[in-house]
C-alpha cells in the first residue's frame, strides 16, 4: 500500500468497483479497500438485476449468473394476480446474479484497470485540513495506516460513516428503511422463469414478500417491511411465519439481513474532495428497493467526475457538483419518481391493494415495466392514485418522443 | 452514573449494518463480524425497532 493515491474508494460493492475501475482506466492512480475480508459475502441483497443495463457495464457470464428472468407474478393479498411478461422474442429482462461472484468479479475488473485493491482493510476516519478531505484513516490487519489522496469515494453502503465524518448527514430515519430478511431455500416448486411478489399488510407492511429464482431448483425467499412498522414483530419473524405458511417442507440453506435506503435522494452527496456513491449516498430505488444499477451507474459517473477533477487541479464541493447534477439528472429522476409512488404505496390498506389487482384483470401487459404497470393502474384508478399524476405527464411526454 | 446504552446479541446478530444506518448519533461501526458501540449512544431505541433479527436490546 502506498501513502498516495490520486482516488480513495471505501467499499467493494457495485458502486465502489466500479468507481475504481473508471477512474483507473482514465489513468488515476486508485485504491479500493474493502472491511470484509471476502468481498461480496456476506449477500445483503435479492439479487435481481435487469439485463439491459446491466450490460452497460459489464459483459453477462454464466458463472455469476443463476436465473434468467422472462416475468413477473404480483399478488395482491386476497391472491388475485398479476402476471407481467416480455413477450418479445428472446427477450427476457432481467437476471438473478450471485453476488458473491459478481461483486468479486467487479473488483477484479477495477483491478485489471489498475487499481490496488485492499480487503479485511477498513477505513476508521478522514484525514481532513482546511475543510477538504485529504485521505482515509485506515485498519489493515490490525495496523492503523493515513493514506492521503485528492479525492475520497463514500461507496460504504447501508452502514456509510464516510459521509458522515465529512459532515453530511446520511442518516435514515425508520421510515426511509426498508429492514429486509431472505432466505436462499430448495423445494419451494416455483417456475424458475419468473420473479414472485406478494403485496399485503398482514404478511408484509408496507413492504412485500419476493420469491425471485436462483436456478437449479433454488429460490432466494426475502421479505421487506418499513422500519417505523417493525419492531413488535421483526422482518425475520415475518419471513418465518410466510415461509412456514407458504412452503412449511422447504430447506433453508442460507440466511442474509439488510436494510435497503428508501429515502429518495438526499441533499447532498459531496464535499470538499469527496463523493458518496451507491447505498451510501442513499442511490437505491424507495420503491423497487433495487440498487445494483443505480450505484454502477452513479458510480460510472463519480470516476469520471473524479478524473475532470484532478485533471483540473480542482477538488472543490462546487466542481464535484458535476457529479450531483449528472447522476440527479438521471437515475435521480428516476428515484424521486419511485419515491412519490412509495409515499402512496406504503397507505394502502390491503382492500385497496385488492381493488388496484382487481382492475387490472382485463390488462394485458407486454413489458415488464414498472411503469408502465402504473400508468394501467392509474388509468383505472385515477382517484385513488391521483397522487401519481405527476408520474405520467412525463410517461406520455416520453411515449410521444420515442415515436418520432 | 446511569448505564445508557444498547446490547448487541452478537449471537443472534447478522452484521448486515442497518442498525449503523439509522443510527442518529453516529454511536455504531460495523467492525467485521460485530457491531460496537460507543458513547455517543442516547439509548434512542431506533437500532432495536429496525434490526431485521431483533437482535438489539435498549437497556436503561
Amino acid at each position: 500500500m502506498k501513502d498516495y493515491y490520486d482516488v480513495v474508494v471505501v467499499g467493494a460493492g457495485p458502486a465502489g468497483s466500479i468507481t475504481a475501475k473508471t477512474a483507473a482506466e482514465k489513468g488515476l492512480s486508485v485504491l479500493l479497500i474493502e472491511k470484509r475480508q471476502e468481498i461480496g459475502d456476506p449477500v445483503r441483497c435479492a439479487e435481481g438485476v435487469s439485463k439491459v443495463w446491466l450490460r452497460k457495464h459489464i459483459n453477462p457470464e454464466s458463472r455469476w449468473i443463476c436465473a434468467d428472468v422472462k416475468g413477473s407474478r404480483i399478488f395482491s393479498p386476497d391472491g388475485t394476480m398479476i402476471e407481467m411478461a416480455e413477450e418479445v422474442a428472446g427477450g427476457e429482462v432481467g437476471y438473478v446474479l450471485e453476488r458473491k461472484l459478481f461483486d468479486r468479479v467487479l473488483a477484479y475488473e477495477s483491478a485489471k484497470a489498475g487499481a490496488q485493491v485492499f480487503v479485511k482493510t477498513r477505513a476508521t476516519g478522514l484525514i481532513i485540513e482546511d475543510d477538504f478531505v485529504k485521505g482515509v484513516r485506515l485498519m489493515h490487519w490490525g495496523q492503523e495506516y493515513d493514506v492521503r489522496c485528492k479525492i475520497v469515494i463514500g461507496a460504504d453502503g447501508i452502514e456509510s460513516k464516510v459521509g458522515r465524518w465529512a459532515g453530511i448527514d446520511t442518516s435514515l430515519k425508520p421510515v426511509n428503511i426498508e429492514t429486509c430478511a431472505q432466505f436462499l431455500m430448495s423445494g419451494t416448486g416455483i417456475d424458475q422463469d419468473y420473479c414472485y411478489f406478494y403485496l399485503g399488510n398482514e404478511m408484509a407492511p408496507s413492504g412485500y414478500v419476493w420469491i425471485f429464482p436462483k436456478g437449479g431448483g433454488l429460490a432466494n425467499v426475502g421479505i421487506g417491511i418499513l422500519g417505523s412498522k417493525s419492531g413488535k414483530k421483526t422482518a425475520f419473524e415475518y419471513l418465518n411465519d410466510f415461509v412456514a405458511d407458504k412452503y412449511p417442507d422447504a430447506r433453508i440453506l442460507e440466511v442474509d439481513v439488510g436494510g435497503v435506503p428508501v429515502s429518495g435522494s438526499i441533499e447532498r452527496t459531496t464535499a470538499n474532495g469527496l463523493m458518496l456513491v451507491g447505498d451510501a449516498a442513499r442511490q437505491s430505488d424507495p420503491i423497487t428497493g433495487g440498487g445494483i444499477i443505480n450505484a454502477m451507474e452513479a458510480g460510472r459517473i463519480a470516476g469520471e467526475v473524479a478524473c475532470n477533477a484532478i485533471s483540473e487541479d480542482d477538488v472543490s464541493v462546487e466542481r464535484l457538483n458535476e457529479y450531483e447534477e449528472k447522476w440527479r439528472s438521471t437515475i435521480g429522476l428516476e428515484i424521486d419518481n419511485s419515491l412519490v409512488v412509495k409515499n402512496v404505496f406504503i397507505n394502502f390498506t390491503d382492500k385497496e391493494l385488492d381493488g388496484l389487482a382487481h382492475s387490472l384483470q382485463d390488462v394485458n401487459f407486454s413489458s415488464m415495466s414498472l411503469l408502465d404497470l402504473l400508468y394501467a393502474l392509474f388509468k383505472a384508478n385515477k382517484k385513488l392514485l391521483w397522487d401519481l399524476r405527476g408520474l405520467f405527464r412525463n410517461v406520455v411526454k416520453n411515449e410521444l418522443d420515442f415515436d418520432h | 452514573m446511569i448505564l445508557v446504552t444498547i446490547k448487541v446479541n452478537k449471537f443472534k446478530c447478522g452484521y448486515c449494518g442497518a442498525c449503523v444506518g439509522v443510527c442518529p448519533a453516529g454511536a455504531l461501526e460495523l467492525v467485521e463480524t460485530w457491531i460496537e458501540v460507543d458513547d455517543n449512544c442516547t439509548s434512542c431505541g431506533i437500532c432495536a425497532k429496525i434490526c431485521p433479527l431483533g437482535a438489539i436490546e435498549v437497556s436503561r
